[in-house]
């Protein structure tokens, strides 16, 4: 597990950045054409039909969606917010370690990660980080784990607990899946959807090997008092109906150089975040000096997050 | 003449706008920041969780006094003695200095300030105590690219019981601190099941 | 334009007109469309909420539908081959009715995506020069191109060949021939994508099996003529095609075939899962036993197995597939158990348990029943205008009016 050379993630090489501005310029020529013939219809929103993809969008027309997320959001809940769009940093590959020996199982990084990431609540209840509970005579074993167990008091005796979330794949089988690319990974390596792009196939749910993407089945149910006005466009914003969403290591903190939500609720300080290539990092410290290992190994999916056993 | 230049430039501007964009541009990143660097500070969390109203210990206890050093059961504290639970034939003067009730004694007879308990603990827990220093052990919040909090092992362990059981937030002195339970605790809610989601 | 007007008046006509059965076969038809329409107000209203799906069984019902339409409509067209080699007189015909066929079954295809997706009015994300298809990487644009090109091509030759029947001329064998032929390979190549579709997922241990592919050929070429054969007895009486007896008994015959090597594949499956007994064996111990105490699929397992080895042998003994009752017993049977085993016995199973283990219990509700019930009534809907239309046109009673 070599930290400067990690595998590598896909950037765009000049031939596709140039592809994509002919396309760019074909799609609006033709959305043009047909867009004469469909202005007439009612609710019909011009700027949706011939939006971009969200890697083509230029700095202006960017501004422009991020403008109609924030306006969005204030019809929608009468809250201001600030919808930013931050990029990756150079030099930077997110890594999340999580220490099975010490994880209690108590959930609150399941509800942190609600309130921070705009989840919604009920009907459908959108959890992006799923415990298990699992049996210490059996391991790391799916077939003896327990997703609902609701005990008076954690950790149970014989029992261990298993948080899973998105685990950031090197390789990701969601993005391989996906027909629109409305998913992709970025290049500090959190793979993201954008929201507006996505057509509810739900591909990306059959391929991904961890649960980790969730649906939304109907208009996610989130009161105003509990929105997170501080997002992110590919991730935390308010979702629509039937699209997909997921983790995205708090995107709209880890950009800004904070812990996820996750790692700072955790009581016992089971969780470990940071960047892979800083020497100096907890998460380097724990790749270096602890017992590592990837969830479903075998799939080569290469997460970018690990578990550990630190006693 | 005039004319040529503005279809040149004409020309040259619409190359511009059409020359394929690619969004996602890192912010300009300042020059120091080309590799994220050590944290240089890092803050303390809380004071240590002391009861209320218990510190300075010198409020009842005189230095000068002499002490018996006896292991045995004392008159006042009872809220540590019941749960004394850390290893075996250990007592309250082990760690605690005898004449200077305000502070902890090393092994050696040195003075360790209660907001550097770490250093008592870390003797006999030192696997503990080099996690610790680098966050492998325990919890910080903050910032994963510069300043952290973290936390003394006794906002998470109580000293005088130290086997996990859970923490909470108090309120201590007008300030909140995270501090030890005496219970394990209560886990959130279960996820809804499957079928348990309708409209 | 007035011979385009002419032309649509008399597919009015043809429409129009039929004996009681007809009318109240198309009444009912009526009725499942009305049904489904409201089935999908409820969904459109709530979002998928309103059906069972949930994330630990992402795909179900409508997914599941869409891979069995996938094989009849690729098996349709595979009669193509049969045909020639046994020299049935009528193969036009056919041809003209398997494509008739596969015609209607791409478009309750196309319906069954329609109401599985979230985002139905984002569909042009998936196109070229509008959307951004994941070109070659998702198996799912390759599944829409190849479903599209299949669709394309047998509008292509169904209007040929019935525009040429129109204006009363034979169609150009030369320009005929290589397009129904080159319909062969596309047709074997929709089923083998939708294959590649769920084969490619590693997450899924049940799918991520290489016999899955042959095994998707195997059991459309069972279900989709089994269509056909009743078709072609419901044609016989009513439009005077003459399509032999042998024919159709050759049909059932190489079903048979085919039926022995899906249930051979079958075998091969269970072998592999129940002797190796690695963890994988819950997903398919789940289908054939339960897991858990939980056993909802078991009996539809057992069923589609009985429904299968039933018509397997019915149409293997000579003396039973010529009897024309056991024949449409047999096709009956064979719709059915592959219509479960690809319908319910391939999705279900290859998501309980989910990724992390968890097993839970998909019924379709009613809503789902309706809206496929809706689609069903459509896709025979189509087919039934399109046959309507088109034999008239090829035995030569509709034809373009002699008034020039």
């Amino acid at each position: 597990m070599s930290a400067t050379s990690s595998l590598p993630v896909l950037p765009p090489t000049p031939d596709e950045i140039e592809d994509a501005g002919r396309r760019a310029f074909l799609r609006t020529a033709v959305a043009g054409g047909a867009l004469a013939g469909l202005s007439g219809c009612a609710g019909f929103s011009m700027d949706e039909f011939l939006r971009k993809h969200f890697k083509e969008l230029g700095p202006d027309e960017l501004k422009k969606v991020l403008a109609k997320v924030e306006k969005t959001n204030k019809e929608t809940w009468g809250k201001d917010t600030r919808v930013s769009a931050t990029g990756p940093r150079e030099g930077v590959e997110f890594g999340y370690g999580l220490d099975i020996s010490r994880c209690i199982g108590c959930r609150r990084c399941v509800y942190a990660c609600v309130k921070e990431n705009n989840q919604s609540r009920q009907a459908p209840q959108i959890h992006w980080i799923t415990v298990l509970e699992m049996e210490k005579d059996h391991g790391v074993d799916l077939a003896h784990a327990e997703v609902y167990y609701d005990p008076a008091t954690v950790p149970q005796p014989g029992k261990f607990y298993f948080p899973v979330q998105c685990q950031q794949c090197r390789n990701p089988p969601c993005v391989k899946a996906c027909p629109t690319q409305a998913t992709w990974k970025e290049k500090d390596g959190i793979v993201v959807v954008d929201y507006d792009w996505c057509i509810g196939c739900r591909c990306c749910m059959s391929a991904c090997p961890y649960g980790a993407r969730h649906f939304n089945f109907a208009t996610p149910t989130l009161p105003a008092e509990e929105l997170n006005p501080d997002q992110h466009y590919l991730g935390n914003r308010p979702r629509p109906k039937g699209v997909v969403e997921k983790c995205t290591f708090c995107i709209q903190r880890a950009r800004e150089g904070r812990y996820t939500a996750c790692v700072e609720v955790c009581p016992v300080g089971a969780r470990k975040f940071g960047n892979l290539l800083d020497p100096e990092s907890e998460i380097r410290k724990v790749m270096e000096t602890k017992r590592v290992f990837v969830f479903k190994e075998d799939l080569a999916t290469h997460p970018q997050f690990y578990y550990f056993y630190a006693t | 003449m005039r004319p040529r230049f503005a279809v040149l430039a004409a020309l040259a501007l619409t190359a511009l706008r059409a020359a394929p964009v690619r969004a996602n541009e890192p912010a300009p990143a300042p020059a120091a920041a080309a590799r994220p660097k050590a944290p240089e500070a890092q803050v303390q969390a809380n004071s240590p969780p002391f009861s209320d109203g218990i510190f300075p210990c010198s409020g009842c206890h005189d230095p000068k006094a002499k002490v018996d050093l006896t292991h045995r059961r004392l008159q006042f504290h009872d809220e540590q003695q019941d749960v004394l639970k850390h290893g075996e034939e250990r007592w309250c003067l082990d760690c605690h200095d005898a004449q200077n009730r305000d502070v902890l004694r090393s092994a050696s007879g040195l003075a360790i300030p209660f907001t550097e308990s770490y250093r008592l603990c870390g003797q006999c827990h030192g696997d503990k105590l080099r996690d610790w220093k680098v966050g492998v052990h325990g919890k910080r919040v903050g910032r994963w690219d510069g300043t952290k909090t973290y936390f003394l092992c006794v906002n998470c362990h109580n000293p005088h019981t130290p086997a996990w059981k859970g923490v909470s937030d108090v309120v201590v002195d007008g300030k909140r601190i995270v501090s030890p339970t005496l219970q394990l605790i209560k886990p959130e809610p279960r996820p809804k099941r499957p079928e348990e989601m309708r409209q | 334009m007035t011979g385009i007007l002419q032309f649509l008046k008399g597919c009015g006509r043809q429409i129009a007109t039929g004996n009681k059965a007809y009318f109240i076969w198309l009444a009912a038809l009526g009725v499942a469309i009305l049904i489904g329409l409201a089935g999908y107000s409820t969904q459109y209203r709530q979002g998928l909420i309103a059906t069972n799906i949930r994330d630990q069984v992402s795909w179900a019902f409508y997914i599941g539908n869409f891979t069995f339409l996938v094989g009849v409509a690729a098996a349709a067209v595979l009669l193509v081959i049969p045909a020639y080699i046994y020299h049935w007189g009528p193969i036009k015909e056919v041809v003209l009715i398997g494509e008739l066929l596969a015609i209607s079954a791409l478009a309750m295809c196309l319906l069954f995506i329609m109401v599985d997706m979230g985002r139905p009015d984002r569909l042009l994300h998936m196109t070229p020069i509008l959307g951004t298809p994941n070109w070659p990487r998702s198996l799912l644009t390759w599944d829409a191109l190849v479903l599209n090109v299949y669709l394309i091509l047998n509008l292509v030759v169904v209007g040929f060949i019935l525009f040429n029947a129109y204006a009363g001329r034979e169609p150009n064998k030369k320009i005929l021939w290589p397009l129904v032929l080159l319909s062969i390979p596309v047709s074997i190549s929709t089923h083998t994508v939708t294959a590649f579709l769920y084969n490619g997922m590693a997450a899924r241990p049940y799918w991520n099996a290489s016999i899955l592919a042959p095994r998707f050929i195997a059991s459309a070429f069972c279900s989709g003529p089994a269509v056909m054969l009743v078709l072609f007895q419901v044609l016989r009486k009513t439009a005077k095609i003459p399509i032999k007896d042998e024919a159709i008994w050759k049909v059932a015959e190489l079903m048979s075939y085919a039926m022995f090597f899906n249930l051979f594949l079958l075998g091969a499956e269970v072998f592999k899962e129940f002797y190796s007994a690695t963890e994988e064996l819950r997903y398919t111990q789940y289908f054939w036993f339960g897991l858990g105490g939980h056993t909802a699929l078991v009996p539809y397992a057992w069923a589609s197995l009985a429904c299968s080895i039933a018509a397997f042998v019915i149409f293997v003994v000579p003396r039973l597939r010529t009897n024309w009752k056991w024949l449409n017993l047999g096709c009956l049977l064979i719709f059915s158990g592959v219509y479960i085993e690809k319908g319910l016995g391939l999705v279900i199973p290859g998501m309980t348990p989910s990724t992390l283990g968890e097993i839970y219990e998909y019924q379709p509700t009613v809503t789902e029943w309706s809206i496929a019930l809706g689609i069903f009534g459509v896709g025979f809907l189509v087919l039934t205008v399109l046959v309507k239309i088109s034999i008239p046109i090829l035995v030569g009673t509709f034809k373009t009016p002699a008034s020039h």
